[in-house]
């Protein structure tokens, strides 16, 4: 059964939201506690991007399925600056932030598949996903 | 606007009774506060239509009906009734209404539509006024909570002398982190700890910015002459905090804040024994 939200992502709450409901998509695929929680933490580094550095957008969430296999997929957009070099922003450590600079790396660490899609002034999307 | 004549008054005023018994007999629950709030705005919308236009509902005449609604709407909204409901209520004002209009005149066909479309719009605008005097009074509760949760106080504890305990709850990337995480520190400086634990037993998601503020408190400790130790790291958090490449470097973590407590004791020359059963052990504390 295939179904999917799209939810506004504006402000720090928006990502609070966004957190609790990858958390019940993930329980309601029947996910471990461990896989929950690793998909709920690379979908909230990726929903905090979208509001500090994309300026807002949005988080699709959906159930997805292949082979057999459920899973979540979350797709995050927005129409910000985009990353002008992605190989530096996917570096351990490099932030154009204040951050640890470990938030898409480390989203891409917690995935089974990542997808990011981004050049200057034409914003950025990044798609997550995990299976069971 | 120039005022439209209209027969509604003094239709309300002849049969008041009879559209009240119909109006409240149209409403899916009944109950004495909705029996109540409907004869109250019966009344107050044949004042209104007595002295004012039915064109809005704006002015001074209709003030009393607008309260009536108000007060019906907001303690409805704190009951938990939708917006839709409250303002259900007052379209369901119209069926009867115009039932009574289609009575009265049923010779003059002309009358009908017109004060159909006089009641329409009041009406309409009536619950316009409901909605929105519901959506108000439910952004406020959810303002009123939200501001609640902000002040949701995390106390920071004394376990011992000089162990200090932080029990943080909930969502740690809000504004109240930093608020928490100073209070951490100030007691620090007031009680001279050498020992404080961090419990995140109770904070469901641990991701970079969470780690990043729980490294800048343990480090502005560490400059303040405190150790920290970070307790409630479950299993879920330590493989997500490992694949995040978050590297907690040299800070003491444990599993459970009795584990971080222990470790706190040690480190302060202390350790708990088991009283020797020979004597009995020692006596009970006395009680405060």
């Amino acid at each position: 059964m295939a179904w999917s939200e799209t939810l506004p992502l504006r402000s720090s709450e928006d990502v609070v939201t966004v957190r609790q409901r990858v958390r019940m998509a993930a329980d309601r695929e029947g996910f471990r506690l461990v896989d929950q929680t690793k998909i709920v933490t690379a979908a909230s580094e990726i929903a905090r991007n979208t509001v500090i550095y994309g300026g807002g957008g949005s988080a699709t969430i959906e159930g997805v399925e292949k082979n057999g296999r459920r899973g979540v997929r979350i797709t995050f957009e927005d129409n910000g600056p985009g990353i002008a070099d992605i190989e530096l922003a996917m570096k351990d450590g490099w932030t154009s932030g204040a951050g640890l600079g470990l938030g898409l790396s480390g989203a891409k660490r917690l995935s089974n598949e990542f997808e990011i899609v981004s050049a200057p002034g034409k914003g950025t999307r990044v798609t997550l996903t995990r299976w069971r | 606007m120039a005022q439209t004549s209209t027969v509604i008054p003094e239709a309300l005023l002849k049969h008041e009774a009879s559209l009240l018994s119909d109006w409240v007999a149209k409403q899916g629950k009944t109950g004495p506060e909705l029996h109540k709030a409907a004869r109250e705005f019966l009344g107050a919308f044949r004042e209104g239509a007595q002295s004012g236009s039915l064109d809005s509902i704006d002015g001074a005449a209709w003030e009393h009906a607008r309260e009536v609604l108000t007060d019906f709407s907001i303690e409805q909204s704190r009951q938990g009734v939708s917006a839709v409901e409250v303002a259900t209520f007052i379209l369901s004002l119209k069926e009867p209404l115009f039932a009574l209009l289609q009575r009265l005149y049923s010779q003059q066909p002309e009358i009908v539509a017109r004060e159909v479309w006089n009641a329409t719009r009041a009406i309409d605008q009536f619950a316009l006024h409901t909605t929105s005097v519901a959506l108000k009074t439910r952004e406020e509760l959810i303002a009123r909570q939200q501001s609640e949760m902000l002040e949701l106080s995390t106390p920071v504890v004394k376990l011992w002398d000089g162990v200090l305990a932080l029990p943080l709850i909930g969502t740690l990337d809000s504004e109240r982190t930093q608020v928490v995480m100073e209070n951490l520190l100030e007691e620090i400086v007031r009680s001279g700890a050498g020992v404080a634990i961090i419990d995140i037993t109770g904070v469901p998601t641990v991701d970079t910015l969470v780690a990043q503020h729980l490294l800048k408190t343990v480090a502005a400790a560490r400059l303040m002459g405190a150790e920290c130790i970070i307790s409630g790291i479950r299993p879920q958090i330590a493989a997500t905090i490992v694949h995040l490449g978050v590297d907690l470097g040299d800070v003491t973590t444990k599993a459970t804040l009795a584990d971080a407590f222990r470790i706190a004791l040690y480190r302060n020359g202390l350790q708990v024994t088991a009283r020797a059963a020979r004597n009995g052990g020692a006596p009970e504390p006395a009680r405060g």
